[in-house]
């Protein structure tokens, strides 16, 4: 069980039900819990769509896409069932956000998945849940069974006329599954391996039927927003950036932990005051501001508000609101380094820029960072990295390219500091590997 | 689980976690099993296990210790935790200790990082740990 933590500057709208008891579902009815969907009922699906489009909800698990705007892709008529995805996959290095979603407030993101499918005119839903989370899963398997029982999902909920089903889906073990069409291969029982689009999932997803996936996050926010009205969500944030966000604060930070604070929130007030500054008195090197895969930013770039659009200009991205936050200790070459064997092990192999790419990054830091580094590597590193970048099927090469290209650029002289056999200047590396040089 | 969908193979995945959850792991038997069930080829269902991490072909200690290494975890002491687990058991990266008490794994990002160093024995999550209380933790599942 995660510990939870709270900060004056928090807006609680997702986390107000955090500690709360609201896995019970009669304690989420007193916490106007299914509100939100009795409203729904009782609204034009088009109606739903652009409340949600005019609150400023965008795509927590990332991408940063405006949710309403998803929604109003799927066609009115198909031939084939239309289904809702929620992805609750939660892999990305600094991320811990919706598990304490699942924990703490599991009917909410049913609540989420119903309306989104009443906004669609979808009968189904399905909520994916990474396999480590097995616990979280149990919650979900327990909320959802406690829902049907009282009529809240499937045939006529709530004495409306309109079906609605929700299932529950465990993974086992895979980042890249997190990837929305990754995860509709792995929902169908294969491989998670990307699909080619267009067709996007909105027009042909999961068993080719048009397909709505949001992040747990996302459909978490949607029943506030039924209730709160588009308004009141849109001016909690700047412009076109409405809502609160899940921050996952970690690294040497003296008080770790997922705060909700509003969109566009200052990145040095969230490091300094909310995380209350950096370990042992020591002073900030880095920050990675939404999960790995976004570029890193220096002690002297974290005056930024933190929200999509903010982050963009900043030659940054929001991601998935994981912000970890390295001290002057930390050495850069090593942890360009740990993020690159992370995505070399995720890579699922499909496109060769990935798959090669990742694995020729890994080689390279390996042996640079254990003092077998030659000048040529520092541009290899860069090289390798921009020839991933927009060439593969999915974003995950994007996602391993991104970091390494920002680290070697803001801190090049760290890299220098190891060259031609000289030892990592911040911890012992023992022998040196003998790996490749590429060409 | 299959009416949830309008493929049998779609239970695949959580099927093949299920079933190791009680076998310990996915023997021939297991796959050649659940490939019948779901009109699948044998290679099929290899094919998918071996996509997925936390699916295994060759059995584990009755508690398998995942320790991970990712950023939040390895700024916060994630490795030197690892290296301690490794001593403590005698054993490295996926190895098992000869009782077949523990094996011991390195693991990518479990969701913990607000709670760094973290692990997972089995589905629990152990979190905030030091060498001390890794100790701790080894010697309850050890003593239960």
């Amino acid at each position: 069980m995660a510990f939870l933590v709270s900060h004056p500057d928090e807006i609680k709208v997702v986390s107000k039900r955090f500690g709360k008891g609201a896995t019970d579902l009669d304690r989420y009815l007193e916490l106007d819990g299914y509100k939100a969907v009795q409203k729904a009922l009782g609204m034009q699906p088009d109606a739903i769509v652009n409340l949600v489009k005019d609150s400023g909800l965008r795509g927590r698990g990332g991408a940063g896409f405006n949710t309403g705007m998803k929604w109003s892709f799927v066609p009115k008529q198909s031939p084939k069932p239309k289904y809702i995805l929620c992805n609750g996959d939660e892999s990305e290095p600094g991320t811990c956000k919706d598990r304490l979603i699942f924990e703490h407030d599991p009917h909410s993101v049913i609540e989420g998945v119903v309306i989104a499918g009443i906004a669609t005119g979808s009968h189904a839903g399905y909520i994916y849940i990474r396999g480590e989370y097995r616990y979280l899963l149990e919650i979900m398997q327990k909320a959802i069974k406690d829902a049907y029982a009282r009529g809240f999902l499937g045939k006529n909920i709530f004495g409306s006329g309109y079906d609605f089903e929700v299932y529950w889906h465990g993974g086992a073990g895979a980042y890249e599954v997190g990837e929305e069409s990754a995860l509709m291969e792995s929902l169908e029982g294969k491989r998670g391996i990307p699909r080619i689009r267009p067709p996007f999932p909105a027009v042909v997803g999961l068993w080719g039927g048009p397909t709505v996936i949001n992040n747990a996050e996302t459909l978490a926010s949607v029943p506030h927003i039924l209730l709160g009205g588009a308004e009141w969500f849109a001016k909690l944030g700047p412009p076109k950036n409405g809502g609160t966000r899940l921050f996952c604060l970690s690294g040497h930070l003296n008080r770790p932990g997922v705060y909700e604070l509003p969109m566009g929130y200052n990145l040095k007030k969230m490091i300094y005051e909310v995380g209350g500054g950096i370990t042992n008195g020591r002073s900030l090197k880095a920050v990675v501001p939404g999960g790995s895969s976004c570029p890193v930013l220096t002690a002297g770039e974290i005056d930024v508000s933190m929200d999509f659009d903010s982050m963009m200009k900043a030659g940054t991205m929001l991601g998935s609101g994981g912000v970890v936050v390295a001290d002057d200790t930390t050495c850069m070459v090593k942890f360009a380094l740990r993020i690159t064997k992370f995505y070399q092990h995720e890579s699922c192999g499909w496109c060769i820029p990935c798959r090669e790419g990742t694995d020729w990054l890994k080689k390279t830091l390996t042996r640079f960072h254990s003092g077998g580094g030659v000048k040529k590597d520092i541009d290899n590193i860069q090289y390798l990295s921009e020839n991933m970048l927009g060439r593969t099927f999915c974003p995950l090469g994007d996602a391993a390219a991104m970091p390494m290209i920002s680290i070697v650029k803001k801190f090049r002289k760290e890299f220098e500091d190891h060259l031609e056999g000289k030892p990592c200047p911040f911890e012992k590396t023992g022998t040196v590997e003998e790996l490749p040089v590429l060409a | 689980m299959l009416t949830h969908y309008p493929t049998k193979r779609s239970v695949l995945v959580p099927t093949l976690l299920y079933a190791q959850d009680e076998v310990g792991y996915l023997n021939h038997e297991v796959i050649h099993e659940i490939a019948q069930r779901l009109d699948l080829t044998d290679l099929e269902v290899s094919n998918v296990i071996s996509y997925y991490s936390m699916l295994t072909t060759k059995p584990r200690g009755k508690f398998n210790v995942q320790v991970c290494t990712n950023i939040a975890c390895m700024l916060r002491g994630g490795e030197e935790l690892l290296d301690h687990c490794k001593q403590k058991l005698g054993i490295g990266h996926k190895g098992t200790t000869p009782d077949g008490m523990f094996s011991l794994e390195e693991v990518e990002c479990i969701g913990a990082c607000s709670w760094a160093p973290a692990a997972q024995v089995n589905y629990d999550f152990h979190e905030n740990l030091t060498a001390e209380k890794m100790d701790k933790v080894l010697d309850e599942y050890k003593n239960n």
